[in-house]
């Protein structure tokens, strides 16, 4: 046990709240995630973040509250994503590619500004990379708040969403609002990937984001279930990354750790890669079995 | 403005402009701004690992940014392009942070890496970038036509026995070519822009495809020396101008757009409604 966990792992509080921050970023990025991906929006999920970042040092700079920064970013960010956005998935890549570009150059001035004024150092690489051990125990009950919102309100629209992201038309023929299901689905993003990034940093709340997501809808074609491969991974890589990256404190002799980003990533990019082999078998034996395993629940139209 | 330390920074930018302008857009055309998102930061976190090793930045930048191009045009064949995508930059980032978690690096050289440093170019860093811009070029010009045509109508180029997937793991490799040679110069974040900005805002202008790729290159030539004149009057960063003067073109572009359907002439009309057509490829 103590050659797992090194001295004081469990006595330590930044990882106390690491571990439940951690968890319920992970398991909400998951869900959200799993429907990002089967819609096409892996993009947008990931330009968000950085969007909410570029708020985050916004806020930092005019003193506001660094979540209402991260947040209303998000949001303004998806609404003018939709605005600009046409319907068609290429029209759509490019108004995202235009409000990150926008976003990024406002990041810019705001990290330079920050530095200019406050000089502080590692601004833009807390903001980017984030540092889960080194959370505000007060911002604890705030992320679990609106993650409770955030499912709310993916349970609410559970059923539109999902007959809208497999078939638009379908949906549409059924008196679905499509268009408006679509927003909802963009701000409840916003909101769970500003929350995620502020909470453990812009890198991770793509990580968590897309990858349990992708994975699990890899493995299995059902909706339900992969909504709980989903978090189930999302939440063991993170705790798995937590302890290592707690571990490699004591692996160099300069004492110098790797980051917990860097164990986390790794760790759901490795269960990726290892959820691609038995499909991979499988169509070498038989193609046509293997064909659904390429686009499980429906192609995102 | 004109000073001898900033002819290299408006040199530099015009060949990024360029480049950025051409390769930028078939980046529009073929749909591929997450890609194009998604290698510069690759491309960082290989700037970052070379700084830790000591070798040559453009050495990590090259591997890094190619391994990125390929990983993702393999992977992208058996998931979605996306989410593969999004992983394999995850990743990069993540080794980065690895990387920079190890290395004494201090702030502003990361700062500079994401956001480049235009203004601090030596003339020893100019001819890599000329070198790989001239690449990048003559790589597009020669593959121009079956680029256009698997990016409009893959059905028709597969048909004339041109091979999709193909073409996109040499795009991909153009991307990372341009990536190395601009990243070091205008950094990570800032290259993207000015590949989605001004081609998506020439897309709204023309639709035809020279037309529109050289307006690409004239629209990101404006945007980079705006940004400079801007950036050397009131200090702040050039990242902030391309930014603004990217997006800003695109919605001049859209409005433009949106003009001529409305009070243009029929046969205007109907060939406003083209560009959809033609250049996104219905």
């Amino acid at each position: 046990m103590n050659y797992l966990f090194e001295p004081g792992f469990f006595s330590s509080s930044p990882v106390h709240i690491a571990v439940v921050v951690g968890a319920v970023s992970a398991l909400v990025s998951g869900i959200v995630g799993v429907f990002t991906v089967m819609r096409g929006q892996s993009f947008a999920g990931h330009a968000l973040t950085d969007v909410a970042t570029t708020g985050g040092s916004g806020a930092f700079f005019f003193n506001f509250s660094p979540l209402v920064g991260f947040l209303g970013a998000g949001v303004l960010g998806a609404s003018a994503m939709d605005l600009v956005g046409v319907e068609r998935l290429r029209g759509r890549d490019i108004a995202t590619g235009i409000v990150l570009g926008f976003a990024t150059g406002l990041a810019a001035l705001f990290l330079y500004l920050d530095a200019t004024k406050n000089a502080t150092t590692g601004v833009s690489q807390q903001i980017l990379f984030g540092s889960i051990f080194t959370l505000d125990p007060t911002t604890i009950p705030l992320v679990v708040v609106m993650s409770v919102i955030t499912l709310g309100v993916l349970t609410l629209i559970y059923r539109p969403l999902l007959l809208s992201s497999i078939s638009p038309d379908l949906a549409a023929a059924r008196g679905i609002r499509v268009r408006v299901v679509g927003v909802l689905f963009m701000l409840t993003l916003a909101v769970a990937v500003g929350l995620s990034s502020i909470a453990i940093g812009s890198v991770l709340s793509t990580a968590l984001l897309i990858g349990p997501a992708a994975t699990a809808l890899r493995v299995t074609r059902n909706l339900r279930a992969a909504l709980v491969v989903a978090s189930v991974l999302g939440v063991v890589a993170t705790w798995l990354g937590i302890v290592l990256a707690y571990d490699s404190f004591y692996w160099f002799p300069s004492s110098q750790g790797l980051p917990v980003s860097f164990f986390i990533v790794a760790l759901i990019f490795l269960g990726y890669l290892l959820s691609g082999l038995p499909a991979l078998r499988r169509r070498t034996s038989s193609p046509v079995a293997a064909e659904p395993t390429r686009e499980p629940v429906g192609a995102a139209a | 403005m004109f000073s001898s330390f900033m002819i290299n920074a408006w040199l530099i930018g015009s060949i990024v402009a360029i480049v950025a302008g051409v390769v930028g857009f078939f980046v529009v055309m073929r749909g591929s701004a997450f890609a194009a998102h998604a290698i510069p930061n690759g491309a960082f976190a290989g700037a970052a690992g070379a700084n830790l090793l000591g070798i040559n930045p453009l050495v990590g930048l090259g591997v890094f940014s190619l391994a990125a191009a390929l990983g993702i045009a393999k992977l992208s064949r058996r998931g979605r392009a996306d989410a593969v995508t999004a992983l394999a930059l995850v990743m990069m980032l993540a080794l980065g942070a690895a990387f920079l978690s190890q290395s004494t690096e201090y702030e502003p050289a990361i700062f500079s890496l994401l956001f480049g440093e235009i203004l601090g170019v030596s003339t020893g860093q100019l001819w890599p970038v000329i070198a790989l811009g001239v690449v990048c070029v003559v790589a597009v010009s020669v593959l121009y036509r079956p680029l256009l045509l698997t990016s409009i109508a893959p059905e028709v180029a597969a048909a004339k026995g041109l091979r999709p997937e193909r073409l996109d793991v040499i795009f991909l490799v153009i991307l990372a070519c341009a990536t190395t040679m601009t990243v070091p110069v205008v950094g990570a974040l800032l290259i993207f822009t000015l590949m989605i900005g001004p081609p998506a805002a020439a897309r709204c202008f023309s639709d035809r495809a020279l037309v529109a790729m050289s307006l690409s290159v004239i629209i990101a030539l404006l945007t980079i020396w705006g940004a400079l004149a801007c950036s050397y009057t009131t200090n702040w960063p050039v990242g902030f101008y391309v930014g603004s003067y990217s997006a800003a073109s695109f919605v001049i572009g859209r409005l433009f757009l949106a003009w001529r359907r409305t009070h243009g002439s029929r046969r205007s009309r109907a060939s406003a409604g083209a560009p959809e057509r033609v250049l996104i490829g219905a």
